[in-house]
């Protein structure tokens, strides 16, 4: 990883909501052309954190900065840097799709811009609605929308807030597809999500927020490392199994068993005891573990 | 194109592209007060000496209609994009607080203007034409529609729903505008009244306007520029400090 200038970096932000500590002392780097997640339960902080990034909300201490402009001394070159994805889908109703594009465009002080916009409208398949009016486009078009409106600047750092809740199988994928080829081509991507499964397959590196705080910070592979708890699933022609085992077996209501075991042994060993009490297996599913239980781990750890 | 233009250009095409609710209709609705009180009032009221109650009328109407149109603009605006969530838009990219107080401002004016215009076209059919002081009427609608719109700024900023601005309007803005002498000449109000009325500074907007137009005023115009410059100057620094702060747009 190059040790340049941090794409995002944050140092001990804290913000307190009334009674809710909302962020308690985060610090985080994140590089260049990293595809970083954040994940978290509801309520962990990471809105509030996205928020301090793009200038939404002030932090009560610590700092923030995107391409190493501090978001609120250099504001204009930190939002220069940095295209957000909000997570509610908002629109404004006045304007059709290139009006909206236009418009945003010249927030940031681009004139002539049509080239690049009906370059993002084509990638995002909006062509066909660029004349349309943004209240009669549909929920995955407004979403598209907005990733549109996010890279009207061609920020080097894009920010995903949950871009994918509620969002069709189709229409993830090919968000997905589109911001991993901005990964590609060399833009920072954050992202938070809640589809764990989607931030194991995309980011390389993870980090946790629980209650305001980084509980994980790592490279996806090695957070996958962090537990090796497998999981069988079995099923048997009996109703009950050896006494021995009767209380690392669980029994699911649909009349399977399960088993949650980190060495390959274990398993070696149940297969054997059944065998010798004449119980046959008739079916067995292994799960490797993933980030969900990597996540669930950690959460109940912290 | 700056991002002030941008969102002056944005703030503009909002209001034209609903000009029939936000330019016709204001333009219908002072018509018709128009139609009404210069009925009633015309054969029994004249105001000042060689001056028709219709004549007497009009600029009062003008003004009032320059007054709600340009707070109305920023502060429906605000309110909408605030409930809509679509501030986000402008509060993402790197605009500063002037530029945003003076794109909102400057369509505010813009529209407030594109409705006394209106107003004031419709009426020459009723009044006939006379202007003796035209630097006065500029002076005054300009400084008029400024005031609305950065108090519409402050509304539109400070409410969180919309009946909240509703409030804002219906018990501050209207009163001040309806009791300022658009319909009568504050001297035909008992003495306790006329200082109330003296203490309003939407009192000398429509007074000093109406010089423009009748050469007749209760009070001397200068002063009513004065008290409209301070007020203008006063408001503004409120809603740069309120924007400049983040008050419930950056938390």
């Amino acid at each position: 990883m190059s040790q340049a200038r941090p794409a995002i970096h944050v140092d001990g932000l804290r913000k307190r909501f009334g009674a809710t500590q909302a962020l308690d002392g985060v610090s985080l780097d994140i590089q260049p052309g990293e595809f970083f997640g954040l994940l978290g339960p509801n309520g962990a902080g990471k809105t509030t954190l996205i928020s301090i990034l793009a200038g939404l909300t002030r932090a009560d201490a610590g700092h923030a900065a995107v391409m190493g402009h501090d978001v609120v001394r250099d504001y204009r070159q930190a939002r220069r840097a940095l295209g957000v994805v909000p997570q509610e889908l908002v629109y404004d109703p006045f304007f059709n799709v290139r009006e909206t594009l236009r418009i945003q465009s010249g927030y940031f002080g681009l004139r002539h811009n049509d080239g690049w916009i009906d370059e993002i409208m084509h990638h995002l398949d909006l062509t066909p609605h660029a004349d349309k009016g943004t209240q009669s486009l549909s929920g995955g078009m407004k979403r598209r929308l907005l990733v549109a409106q996010a890279l009207v600047h061609k920020p080097p750092v894009i920010v995903l807030d949950e871009p994918t809740a509620g969002v069709d199988v189709d229409l993830r994928r090919s968000l997905w597809k589109f911001i991993s080829g901005l990964n590609r081509e060399g833009h920072t991507i954050l992202l938070t999500t809640h589809y764990l499964e989607e931030a194991e397959a995309l980011c390389s590196r993870i980090a946790m927020l629980k209650s305001g705080r980084v509980v994980a910070c790592d490279t996806t592979r090695n957070l996958l490392q962090l537990t090796n708890e497998h999981c069988a699933q079995l099923r048997l022609d009996a109703d009950a199994v050896p006494a021995a085992w009767q209380a690392r077996l669980q029994h699911d209501a649909d009349g399977s068993w399960r088993i949650n075991f980190s060495e390959y042994t274990d398993l070696e060993t149940l297969l054997a005891d059944l065998r010798g009490a004449g119980i046959r297996v008739l079916e067995m599913q292994l799960h490797e573990p993933d980030l969900e239980d990597v996540f669930t781990d950690i959460m109940k750890r912290t | 194109m700056s991002g002030l233009s941008a969102l002056f250009y944005k703030e503009m095409l909002r209001f034209w592209k609903v000009a029939v609710q936000t330019v016709v209709a204001p333009v219908v609705t002072a018509l018709l007060y128009l139609l009404i009180f210069s009925h009633v009032l015309e054969a029994h009221v004249e105001v000042y000496p060689g001056v028709s109650y219709t004549s007497f009328l009009v600029p009062g109407l003008v003004m009032m209609s320059m007054l709600q149109n340009a707070f109305s603009n920023s502060s429906s605006s605000l309110i909408q994009s605030k409930m809509q969530g679509n501030i986000v838009f402008v509060l993402l990219p790197p605009l500063s607080y002037l530029e945003f107080f003076l794109a909102y401002l400057g369509a505010a004016v813009i529209r407030g203007l594109a409705v006394g215009f209106g107003v004031w076209a419709v009426t020459l059919w009723f009044a006939p034409l006379q202007l003796p002081h035209l630097g006065w009427l500029l002076a005054y609608a300009l400084l008029a529609c400024a005031i609305m719109g950065a108090l519409g700024i402050v509304a539109g900023i400070w409410a969180e729903k919309y009946d909240q601005l509703a409030a804002f309007q219906n018990f501050l803005i209207l009163p001040l505008t309806f009791l300022s002498g658009v319909f009568y000449s504050i001297h035909s109000l008992p003495p306790f009244w006329q200082g109330i009325s003296h203490a309003n500074p939407v009192f000398y907007l429509i007074d000093g306007f109406r010089y423009a137009f009748v050469g007749h005023s209760d009070t001397d115009p200068w002063l009513g520029l004065l008290v409209a410059g301070a007020c203008f100057v006063a408001i503004s620094a409120l809603t740069l400090a309120l924007l400049r702060s983040g008050y419930k747009l950056r938390h």
